[in-house]
């Protein structure tokens, strides 16, 4: 898909959730939101499945995050939507950096192993630490917006609001990013690691600077996602919450930097009318949602659109 | 010689039992195209994966320009200006030709530090004098794929995927151009036609061209020097006529007189 259509679709849906949310009920408008910092997550998954990767541990920057926007809380009396997102994308960039250095040696399985193994990590670390709440997580101060704090009825529609303006940025950064110079060397790196090297170009590096990238995007998403629970606790590092945002990005797909929005909406809706209809049954019904989708649509729901080749 | 711009000093290699490099030294003068023989397990493609740093030699030198790159990483090779093609083509399956030559101009900006994490390509590559695009398409022409340029790469035919490669290998403008095989998986007619074609880009690049062969008369028409490999020794270097006419050459190389492996 072309960049400026790619534009032209996220600004409709940014229109559409922007106006959307002003009607929907509170509920829906919670589903969204919680889509949005999902779906920035499982966009870190595609920009490192474009370079033949996958992380199962994904839910390491998605926790980070989410602590970082809480210790501004706990530490700076903020609850600030921005700096709580800006906190969490410094906090994740400067460790993925450092992260980054180990895992940008390996690839494949144990890629994905060794990134589970770290989230895995902060949860064992999270779970025994008592000043951040142990087992029991902590409270989300209540969000403001540059300092205001907006009136009840109109609290969830701007968190929504932000999340939708945040999604969009990242959209627009990524599909710019993909078309750049270095954003052509992910596929490369899929397709060919030796003519990368001998094209001149550090293959490890690359990875590397992927790897922070998403780390970024999952950090911001975990912020949101906490600023609008109001409560997060270490199980969001458990290696199932790592295994929802890989489920998103298979059903997804990968075929446009907006398939991870699209994914986790339909797993919002999916997950939340499951448990509503059966409470003790609903992960058979995500697993039969994926399996079908598998089975029928095995580039995921993004291929139900019509794709344009490109030139 | 005037100084050469490869030198290659006592150069040994071994892969247990077997001795892929013993003892090689050789120098290769700037601007010429040097033609490697041998039969299969002589030691040509180690030769070529030592000096572009696939394989670390046990012992010995190599200078490039001066500079000693034993053991370098080859993107450190690449970069100072010594690139290759591979007996079996490395492209960019997925993408498609167009794609394939665009990110190897995407590493040139990059190494020039203008490859940033949200940078365009639209500005001047380096040693291209134009915009990606317009590089891309006077590389493809160069070598004769503009018709391919919108066809994936493990789309394309044998012949097409070695042109590709080599073109990969020409992209970063290098000094010196190793080919392995270069016209394997060519048709004996285009043969010819495509060895030269070759040459003909890589000389206009002022780049020296090292070809591994196994077809005497493309070596004898196309080289102006040869280095004839056996069992990870260099048995014969000169000109192409002295070389293949030599009795050792014959025996052990290219099997025209028996005794031979």
């Amino acid at each position: 898909m072309s960049a400026g259509r790619t534009g032209r679709i996220a600004a409709i849906a940014l229109l559409l959730l922007l106006a959307g949310g002003l009607f929907v009920p509170d509920w829906l408008r919670f589903l969204l939101t919680v889509a949005m910092a999902q779906g920035l997550v499982a966009l870190g998954l595609t920009v490192q499945l474009r370079a033949g990767l996958l992380s199962f541990g994904q839910a390491l920057y998605y926790c980070l995050g989410a602590y970082a926007a809480a210790a501004l809380g706990r530490f700076l009396n903020s609850g600030d939507v921005i700096l709580q997102m800006v906190a969490a994308a410094a906090a994740a960039g400067v460790a993925a950096a450092v992260l980054g250095l180990l895992v940008a040696r390996y690839r494949g399985i144990f890629y994905g192993l060794l990134s589970l193994a770290l989230s895995m990590i902060l949860y064992g670390l999270l779970v025994k630490t008592e000043a951040l709440g142990s087992t029991d997580g902590i409270n989300i101060l209540p969000s403001t917006l540059f300092g205001v704090r907006p009136s009840q009825a109109w609290l969830r529609y701007s968190v929504l609001a932000t999340a939708g303006l945040v999604a969009f940025a990242a959209v627009l950064a990524v599909e710019r990013h993909f078309n750049t110079p270095l954003g052509r060397l992910g596929p490369a790196i899929r397709d060919n690691e030796i003519r990368v090297e001998y094209m001149g170009a550090s293959v490890r590096a690359i990875i590397h600077i992927e790897y922070v990238i998403a780390a970024v995007l999952s950090a911001v998403g975990g912020a949101l996602a906490a600023t609008t629970v109001g409560h997060i606790d270490p199980d969001m590092a458990y290696w199932t919450t790592s295994g929802e945002f890989v489920f998103i990005a298979i059903l997804a797909g990968s075929g446009s930097v907006l398939a991870p929005f699209l994914g986790a909406i339909v797993y919002g809706l999916i997950h939340s009318t499951a448990y509503q209809l059966s409470p003790n049954t609903w992960q058979m019904t995500l697993g039969i949602a994926l399996l079908l989708v598998i089975l029928l649509l095995p580039r995921g729901l993004w291929s139900l659109f019509p794709q344009r080749r490109s030139a | 010689m005037s100084d050469p711009v490869l030198d290659v000093q006592r150069l040994s290699k071994r892969f247990g039992a077997v001795s892929a490099a013993q003892d090689i030294s050789v120098q290769i003068a700037g601007d010429s195209v040097v033609g490697l023989i041998g039969a299969n397990g002589a030691g040509k493609t180690s030769f070529v994966n030592m000096i572009t740093g696939f394989v670390k030699p046990d012992a010995g030198r190599i200078r490039f320009g001066g500079r000693d790159i034993t053991g370098l990483a080859p993107r450190a090779i690449t970069r100072l200006g010594i690139c290759r093609s591979f007996q079996i083509p490395q492209l960019y399956g997925s993408m498609t030709v167009f794609e394939n030559v665009l990110v190897g101009l995407g590493v040139l900006l990059r190494n020039a530090g203008r490859g940033g994490f949200l940078s365009r390509e639209a500005v001047v590559v380096p040693g291209h004098g134009g915009s990606a695009d317009e590089a891309a398409e006077r590389v493809l022409a160069a070598f004769g794929l503009l018709p391919y340029r919108r066809e994936r790469a493990d789309a394309l035919s044998g012949g097409v995927r070695k042109l590709l490669d080599i073109a990969l290998a020409m992209v970063a403008k290098p000094r010196i151009l190793l080919l392995d095989e270069p016209t394997s998986g060519v048709s004996a007619m285009e043969k010819f036609q495509v060895m030269e074609m070759i040459i003909q880009a890589a000389k206009g690049e002022g780049a020296t061209v090292l070809f591994i062969e196994h077809d005497m008369e493309l070596v004898e028409r196309c080289a102006e020097r040869v280095l004839a490999f056996y069992d990870g020794r260099v048995i014969a270097d000169g000109p192409p006529g002295t070389v293949l006419s030599d009795e050792e050459v014959r025996r052990l190389v290219t099997g025209a007189l028996p005794g031979g492996r």
